[in-house]
């Protein structure tokens, strides 16, 4: 039952040599992210390290990354947890709508941002559906800081889902079956079988969930009420400087979230090659 | 009748955060004028120009067309520095045609260019409250009471938003003689009592009428006629405080786009049709305040009398408001802090 395959000769590519290939790479790299980027440090360049230091920890400023972050972290975690469940939804069960629901899983990504959020104030404000229900419980979301969590996590949900799911997808259902077949109860085999080969796909569609939020303005500023010191998030403060034609001012702001989002995406790049690394070695 | 919801579009348009442009149909050939314009002069000048145009071929036997872009004003500025080939200006900020003038694409002494420093209309800030006004509010010391709530979008996103905060401002100098421990009090107080913060005009009405929040929406005097005329007059009442700011609505060419367009006497023509009785009695029709003697007198039951405080009287000039006040670390930040 040999299968006569066509051989390949040589070294062929389905891309043309190495060298074109790795310069239009290089060139759309530097064109689309790293231009815009060195120009954004360029404008930093006319400050001195005290006055960027005076911009960047503004009390108002700093009220902000507190906000934002905090939101986004809640929004990120959120987003795990029901990412990971919908995935496992979508890629385990067989149920009457499952295509409508898989592609409604990209709708944050194409639906304009200010939509959703114009559409999150009206349902969570207090003579909203939502808002009628929640209020007398005692939980205001619209204008508050759990409003900006809501906004965030429907903007990054995506992420996560459209992470783990190709890899849910290649993890055949044998491999649990085998599991509980070898005596591992139900928890055993999520949490040591199925969860390690997760781990990486979760932590980056989080992560990336995570970054998406810090960056997020127009679903936010709808729903967030934008009161100084309590709801304004660091993108609006940028959008201030930008309005105080205070170029410096923005990009300086801009840079601390910059560099937040590269070191959080770098860490989960070196500790998701690490993990993999240690999964594949067999030591646990 | 039928009665088209010209500020619900208006604030959908606004939501989406775009600046967008509105052809009035127009051959290829044609000249053509792009006004960059406010956020909320959308309805007005799409009333305008049709009117424009017909004047130009009536005026000139040629036959134009103009274009509209509208925006954040300050964010309109900056597009056209950064390369937009506007024509003219019709903006609600001075600074933001100053900005202009500092950067050379205005002409230097545009303010005396035109009658009325360059600014064919003006308004003031009012107030809108809901029916009956149940909370009884007449004036400016009324909003600083425990139990009221202001919605007016952010001073540091919106020239609307800096024009309230300036009126309260001049009115508490009024009031208090000029004491600023008082001012400076009865401003944290205000901006206190501040139920929502939205980045622009438009956001602040749909939080007021929409969402339902707040007691008194502080906007243009213009813009909350138009609001109460299109969500029902019968829900929402018009007060115009005793003191108030005058708010100037300032135009100009933007001389080196015109020229390179070839429009320099279609877009002064323009400007100067803002000023003819025509277009004046348009701008009346929406609320706004103007110059023209007839149309001010067949108007004149719309504008209760008020004391009209000027920026530049009250603070100088509008580049040391805009320093004292609204600048990073200036007086509306330290009056937020807590």
């Amino acid at each position: 039952m040999s299968l006569a395959l066509p051989r390949l000769t040589g070294r062929r590519r389905v891309l043309p040599g190495f060298g074109l290939s790795l310069g239009i790479s290089l060139m759309f790299v530097s064109l689309v992210l790293l231009l815009p980027m060195t120009s954004l440090v360029g404008q930093l360049s006319g400050i001195s390290l005290a006055e960027y230091w005076a911009i960047i920890s503004d009390g108002r400023v700093v009220a902000s990354y507190t906000v934002t972050i905090g939101a986004a972290a809640l929004a990120a975690l959120v987003n795990g947890a029901f990412g990971l469940l919908l995935a496992w939804v979508l890629v385990r069960y067989e149920f009457p709508g499952k295509r409508l629901l898989d592609a409604l899983m990209d709708l944050p990504f194409a639906l304009p941002t200010a939509v959703a959020g114009i559409t999150l104030a009206t349902l969570y404000a207090s003579n909203g559906w939502m808002g009628r229900l929640l209020e007398p419980l005692g939980l205001q979301v619209a204008y508050t800081w759990v409003g900006i969590a809501l906004a965030m996590a429907f903007t990054s949900i995506p992420f996560v889902v459209r992470t783990v799911q190709p890899v849910l997808e290649d993890l055949p259902q044998e491999v649990d079956e085998a599991a509980l077949t070898l005596g591992a109860s139900d928890a055993t085999a999520f949490r040591r079988v199925i969860l390690p080969h997760l781990w990486p796909a979760l932590v980056t569609g989080t992560g990336l969930a995570f970054v998406r939020s810090l960056g997020e303005f127009g679903a936010i500023i709808f729903i967030a009420g934008n009161m100084p010191f309590e709801t304004e998030i660091t993108a609006l403060m940028i959008f201030v400087k930008l309005q105080e034609y205070d170029y410096v001012g923005a990009s300086a702001i801009a840079s601390v979230v910059l560099m937040v989002s590269l070191a959080l995406l770098l860490a989960i790049n070196v500790w998701q090659g690490r993990f993999i690394k240690r999964l594949h070695g067999g030591r646990g | 009748m039928f009665k088209p919801s010209w500020i619900r579009r208006g604030i959908l348009a606004a939501a989406l955060g775009s600046s967008v442009v509105v052809a009035t149909p127009a051959l290829a050939q044609e000249r053509e004028l792009l006004n960059s314009s406010y956020d909320i002069a959308r309805e007005l000048f799409s009333a305008i120009n049709p009117d424009f145009i017909a004047y130009w071929e009536a005026e000139h036997g040629e036959s134009v067309g103009v274009q509209q872009s509208h925006g954040g004003s300050s964010a309109q500025a900056r597009a056209i520095m950064q390369g937009l080939r506007a024509d003219v200006v019709t903006y609600n900020q001075v600074t933001d045609v100053q900005v202009l003038a500092d950067a050379g694409l205005v002409a230097e002494e545009w303010q005396q260019a035109l009658p009325n420093n360059a600014s064919p209309y003006y308004s003031t800030t009012a107030f809108l409250v809901r029916k009956d006004n149940p909370k009884g509010i007449e004036s400016w010391d009324d909003l600083v009471r425990e139990d009221v709530r202001i919605v007016f979008p952010n001073p540091k996103t919106s020239g609307n938003g800096r024009y309230t905060y300036l009126a309260a401002w001049g009115f508490a100098e009024q009031a208090f003689d000029g004491d600023e421990e008082q001012i400076h009090d009865f401003m944290r107080t205000f901006l206190r009592n501040v139920a929502v913060f939205d980045t622009g005009g438009r956001g602040a009405t749909t939080s007021f009428i929409e969402r339902g929040l707040g007691d008194v929406l502080i906007s243009f005097e213009s813009e909350v006629n138009n609001i109460r005329g299109e969500y029902g007059s019968d829900d929402y009442e018009v007060i115009v405080p005793p003191v108030s700011i005058l708010a100037e609505f300032p135009v100009a060419v933007v001389e080196s786009n015109a020229q390179r367009n070839g429009t320099e006497d279609l877009a002064r023509g323009y400007l100067d049709y803002l000023y003819s009785e025509e277009g004046q009695r348009t701008l009346a029709g929406f609320n706004y305040r103007v110059h023209h003697e007839a149309v001010v007198e067949e108007f004149a039951e719309q504008f209760p009398e008020t004391e009209l405080l000027r920026v530049e009287e009250v603070f100088g000039s509008w580049e040391q408001a805009m320093e004292a006040h609204f600048a990073g670390g200036a007086l509306l930040d330290q009056l937020q802090r807590r």
